[in-house]
């Protein structure tokens, strides 16, 4: 079955259960290689237009059960996920592993909550989680409104510790889950595919749209070396277009943190102050580069200002 | 609750006031903008009787304090603040105290900077956490005694609430490395500029842990003494509404070779302490 056709198939269904238009207008999947699907999130912030829905979120079936890979920005959208699941495969579904904690990637996890899934994240996702949600809760209902209700994200069940790996067996085809140094955030995880050499990223790979500094961008540029080492066959960003080739699908990204880097550095060295060294790039190059560059950039700035002035 | 309030503020008024929106809440800050503008004369009045009584405060004071600060913050839990005073700081004349208040934050004053004539300058360069949209005021008290207030409206959101850091263990575990280095030339009797900066994870208290239901331990600096040969610099009593890993520009007075030595208290009352050896490059002509 083509790509196509069989996100029509999920189209159809949706307008046939009589679920909102936006559930039904939206919620396409590609196929990013024997198996994997993928939901493409939209290259913008989240509002009540888009409903939360910014980012990859998909899953991997096998003979035995299916895993999920990030869940998305609502608790709608995880159920649309999960009817594009239901639409593919009978299968039950044993994992929902999450890339992070960030609110664009997490709050479908209550679509999950009573689907027997084990959820599965970084060890140091709970304290991230425990910190953050009530704050990410609160502004998700001003960002994208009603829709938001009923969103939560879940403590996972199983952790993997930095530089960890665990292997899970969805029955014909092994996934490795690993688990990374503070990089993108404190709790990254990559999910890699053995049978088709597909590598999840989530938020550690942004394409076209700006990277967010929530970590350290240090360990980041180091972590997308190793990354880029796993040649992976399939890439699937946390935001942007999917199968980009491994060789240079990591070199905008690396180039504008290595370029923030530089001048940060530099900045601190000189002795300029914070505001000094962020109004400093305010005519950057990179702007031409990303989506959403004067959302982020200055902030990315000031996270590695801040960073480096202890390096 | 048993912390530390610098003010007589009531802490459960403003535990009350736990902000709608986290700063590390990615990848949705820029949705902050929409925050509605908090009333910047609701607190100031109250606060004001409290720190000055009825003393009459300059607010047009650009002779003396200027205070500089985005109007829109990046990271409301790393807003950069700059105090510019406009006076030499000198026996007969300087300024003594700069009060630094941020009017909706849970704990408004922020800090206060004590100076001597061995500042050299009263400037101050920092970061500091703001909660919500709030005036943020440097009020400059001369040896004289006189008051002296520069204001700025900051619209920033989540500042002290904000989830700790980006990398809460490792800030923790890093608490109390002191960096402290002079920038620029040093000519004796000619303002020098000093940077303190201390790793401290600087927890407010007031991040909800939503799995057990507690707040986090407060844990911040809350003294910092500065000394020049053995003289007073800058002694400063600051709170969590200073940003994780506190920094400090300001100067000092140096009159030939000596030590320059920071003191770091935090409220577990551990000490810290940082020292540079400063040796003029030249003297100043006089």
């Amino acid at each position: 079955m083509t790509m196509a056709s069989r996100a029509l198939i999920v189209m159809m269904t949706c307008v046939l259960a009589g679920l909102p238009a936006h559930a039904a207008g939206r919620f396409a999947l590609e196929q990013a290689a024997d198996g994997i699907h993928v939901h493409r999130g939209q290259q913008a912030e989240s509002s009540p237009e888009n409903g939360g829905d910014i980012a990859n979120i998909g899953f991997i079936v096998g003979k035995r059960c299916t895993a999920v890979i990030d869940t998305g920005g609502t608790a709608a959208i995880g159920r649309d996920l999960l009817m594009a699941i239901r639409q593919t495969s009978r299968l039950p579904i044993c994992y929902v592993i999450n890339t992070h904690v960030h609110p664009d990637h997490a709050f479908g996890d209550s679509a999950f909550k009573d689907s027997g899934a084990e959820f599965v994240a970084h060890a140091s996702f709970p304290a991230a989680l425990a910190a953050r949600r009530g704050a990410y809760q609160s502004r998700l209902a001003q960002t994208v409104g009603d829709v938001a209700d009923g969103s939560d994200i879940v403590v996972p069940s199983r952790v993997v510790a930095a530089d960890d790996t665990l292997q899970l067996d969805l029955g014909g085809r092994t996934i490795r889950v690993q688990a990374w140094p503070t990089a993108h955030t404190d709790h990254d995880i990559t999910v890699f595919d053995e049978q088709t050499a597909t590598l999840w990223t989530g938020d550690l790979l942004f394409v076209d749209r700006i990277p967010v500094i929530d970590g350290k961008v240090l360990g980041w540029v180091k972590v997308i070396e190793r990354l880029r080492a796993l040649k992976p066959a399939h890439l699937i960003p946390g935001h942007g277009p999917i199968n980009r080739p491994f060789e240079t699908a990591f070199d905008s990204e690396k180039n504008y943190l290595n370029d923030v880097i530089t001048k940060m550095r530099s900045a601190v060295e000189m002795g300029r102050t914070l505001q000094a060294a962020v109004d400093s790039d305010s005519d950057s190059d990179e702007r031409a580069h990303w989506i959403l560059f004067d959302d982020y950039h200055r902030r990315n700035l000031t996270a590695a200002y801040t960073e480096l002035e202890w390096e | 609750m048993s912390k530390k309030w610098n003010v007589g503020a009531a802490p459960a008024r403003f535990l009350s006031m736990i902000c709608l929106a986290a700063a590390t809440m990615l990848p949705m800050a820029a949705a902050a903008a929409e925050a509605p503008e908090a009333s910047p004369t609701a607190v100031w009045p109250g606060m004001r009787v409290s720190l000055f009584g009825t003393r009459p405060i300059n607010d047009s004071a650009a002779d003396i304090v200027e205070l500089v600060a985005p109007s829109r913050a990046e990271d409301a839990a790393t807003v950069p603040i700059g105090i510019h005073t406009k006076l030499v700081q000198s026996p007969d004349r300087y300024i003594k105290k700069l009060y630094l208040l941020v009017d909706n934050n849970p704990s408004p004053l922020a800090a206060t900077f004590e100076m001597t004539p061995n500042s050299g300058r009263a400037d101050i360069e920092t970061r500091i956490r703001i909660e919500q949209y709030s005036d943020v005021r440097a009020v400059a008290e001369l040896n004289d005694g006189s008051l002296h207030m520069a204001s700025r409206f900051v619209k920033a959101s989540g500042g002290c609430s904000a989830p700790a850091g980006k990398d809460p263990k490792e800030a923790l575990r890093n608490a109390g490395k002191i960096k402290l280095r002079t920038d620029g030339p040093i000519e004796a009797g000619k303002p020098a500029l000093a940077q303190l900066a201390v790793s401290h994870p600087n927890a407010s208290g007031l991040v909800l842990d939503q799995v057990t239901r507690l707040y986090e331990p407060a844990y911040f600096v809350r003294k910092i003494n500065v000394s020049y040969a053995g003289k007073p610099v800058m002694t400063a009593d600051v709170n969590f509404s200073i940003s994780e890993n506190p920094n400090f520009r300001f100067y000092f007075l140096p009159t030939g070779e000596g030590d320059l030595h920071a003191e770091v208290v935090d409220t577990k009352d551990l000490t810290f302490n940082g020292d540079v050896v400063v040796k003029p490059d030249a003297v100043a002509a006089n």
